[in-house]
């Protein structure tokens, strides 16, 4: 099992990409949660989501505590959230920030799997706005493997429609640029 | 078997609600039962149901409206948590004495205060005696298909008593997993329409609700708990038959490895898959640890609940509430003076867990297990205590 640790702000999409990705698993045959942090959020205020990918059903209900993958979606909270914590020594650490690897590594001292893409950057060229929530489930595909980009379309068709095809572009080009340091 | 589609759960139960060809619903909104709300709205105001949907002032009105439609006759259907459960409270008794089949999902969330949003079932248990059946669910699957499964139990003849299905709010509501959703041609063939025994109707006058004094009012009591008793047979029909047709049998009380148990806990709702990964856990280390999910709250199923706890020595009691200055939790009272009468019962342990939304991990269902096997002379068992709490 896999599980994903989103860090983001209130408006940015984290819940919508915890959500997407979930559905997509399981019509990918997966068994997936997809879950926000509990309670009330603020547009602007830090929030998490979380993620759980596995090939067999889920029954742990709990929180997400030592995650195997971080994504940080908005690279300001490096320094306000401790994006790390928990994060398992030899987990994966997925930053939106147009830095490289080495860069965050040695900000953040973490020494497992540092991956960094300008999603946002990425989502302004492709989109024409800096919300890069769906741009980063390609990071973050690239990153954990478990199934195909292509695997994506059909929620993202359903939540888009006529910008699905932006998204889908955007998420392609975040798949392809990531930058991943081992 | 149909394909697993994953969807927020909340969503889930709004969709399936939709396949029951319901004639009216009232739901005031209401975190986290809000989705349930939202979502019901929309199927309405799309086209894609045929159904009254009454935009309500406050849960009192909701209530107040479904008593009303249900009374004429309309499959009517409601959904609230907390605070909003609260403010029906008074109407709830009503419902089930005019013997009224209203579905109503609850989102589970704990009762202010302190003000909190989040899960526990503090907003059910003071709705233990409003003469409602009461079921419990642990998965998004099971939130789906009791929720469609309601309307039969509420509707049967022999039953004609409102449901209330227990969702636990967040946990359940907020997340999106897999399931498998019922088509709708299953569920005509599943749910028969309605056909209410009597109706309110402006050319064919009757009275419901009507006055009662002392003269009668003891023997209305002594029917309407006959006939929340006698709905247990039924419910166990109709879980029957869901499992015939859809391949997901239900029963009253749900069990996990407890066969040969000689230590058990016993939960209500999602917290069951979580203590299932606990005992799987404690198996590997060589206790006979076993679990028992109790899905029937009311009717309370005192004969299944025997059967399953067999020769158990120890038996942990979880509770989601608290009854203050009480025996214990609000589950535990009940579940002593179910073995009371027992000439071999197991020592009983109560843990109040969970409140306001408080997490509990795989490790610390682990941790009452141990600490109810070290407790060697017995010193713990009758008592409750709150686990995890800081003082």
């Amino acid at each position: 099992m896999i599980e994903v640790r989103w860090h983001g702000r209130g408006g940015q999409g984290a819940v919508t990409s915890v959500e997407l990705l979930a559905v997509s698993a399981i019509a990918a045959g997966k068994y997936a949660q997809g879950f926000p942090s509990f309670g009330p959020e603020r547009r602007g205020a830090p929030v998490a989501a979380f993620t759980r990918i596995d090939d067999k059903k889920i029954n742990v209900r709990s929180g997400i505590y030592e995650p195997d993958v971080v994504l940080v979606l908005d690279s300001s909270l490096i320094g306000l959230v401790p994006v790390t914590d928990g994060l398992k020594p030899d987990g994966k650490l997925i930053v939106n920030t147009p830095k490289t690897p080495e860069e965050i590594r040695r900000e953040l001292n973490f020494q497992g799997t540092v991956a960094t893409v300008d999603g946002t950057g990425i989502a302004r060229k492709e989109m024409g706005v800096p919300i890069a929530n769906t741009t980063m489930i390609g990071a973050l595909l690239k990153v954990i493997g478990v199934m195909e980009l292509d695997a994506m379309k059909g929620a993202i068709d359903h939540r888009f429609g006529r910008i699905a095809q932006k998204n889908l572009n955007a998420m392609k080009r975040a798949y392809d640029e990531i930058k991943i340091l081992n | 078997m149909g394909k697993r589609i994953g969807m927020e759960v909340a969503v889930a139960v709004a969709e399936a609600v939709g396949l029951c060809n319901i004639d009216m619903a009232a739901v005031y909104p209401i975190t986290p039962q809000s989705h349930i709300a939202e979502h019901l709205s929309d199927l309405v105001a799309d086209g894609h149901i045929d159904c009254e949907f009454v935009t309500v002032e406050s849960e009192h009105s909701a209530m107040s409206a479904v008593i009303g439609a249900s009374g004429a006759g309309a499959r009517s259907y409601t959904a609230t948590s907390s605070q909003g459960l609260m403010l029906m409270h008074e109407l709830l008794p009503i419902a089930s004495a005019m013997r009224l089949p209203i579905v109503m999902g609850i989102a589970n969330r704990a009762v202010s205060g302190p003000l909190n949003i989040l899960n526990d079932h503090s907003d059910i248990m003071p709705q233990r005696d409003a003469g409602w059946i009461a079921l419990f669910v642990e998965n998004a699957q099971e939130a789906v298909d009791l929720s469609i499964a309601a309307f039969k139990i509420a509707e049967h003849k022999d039953v004609m008593l409102p449901v209330s299905v227990n969702i636990d709010g967040f946990q359940l509501t907020h997340m999106v997993e897999p399931f498998e959703m019922p088509t709708q041609e299953e569920v005509n063939e599943f749910l028969p329409p309605f056909v209410p025994h009597a109706t309110l109707h402006p050319s064919k006058p009757v009275t419901m609700g009507a006055f009662a004094m002392s003269d009668y009012f003891t023997e209305i009591m002594k029917a309407k708990d006959e006939a929340v008793k006698a709905s247990k047979k039924v419910i166990q029909q109709v879980f029957d038959e869901w499992g015939e047709k859809f391949g997901r049998p239900y029963k009253l009380v749900e069990t996990y490895k407890a066969d040969d148990a000689d230590v058990m806990m016993l939960t209500m709702g999602s917290m069951g898959e979580t203590a299932q990964m606990a005992i799987d856990e404690l198996r590997a280390k060589g206790v006979k640890a076993g679990l028992v999910k109790l899905r029937l709250w009311r009717p309370f199923p005192f004969e299944e609940l025997k059967a399953v706890i067999g020769n158990a020595k120890k038996l942990i009691v979880t509770d989601r509430a608290c009854s203050f200055g009480g025996p214990g939790g609000p589950v535990f009272s009940e579940i002593k003076s179910a073995l009371y009468a027992e000439a071999r019962r197991p020592l009983i342990y109560n843990y109040i867990i969970g409140l306001g939304g408080r997490d509990v991990q795989v490790k610390e269902f682990v941790g009452m297990f141990e600490n109810v096997l070290a407790d060697t002379a017995n010193k713990a068992a009758d008592t409750y205590e709150f686990w995890g709490v800081r003082e």
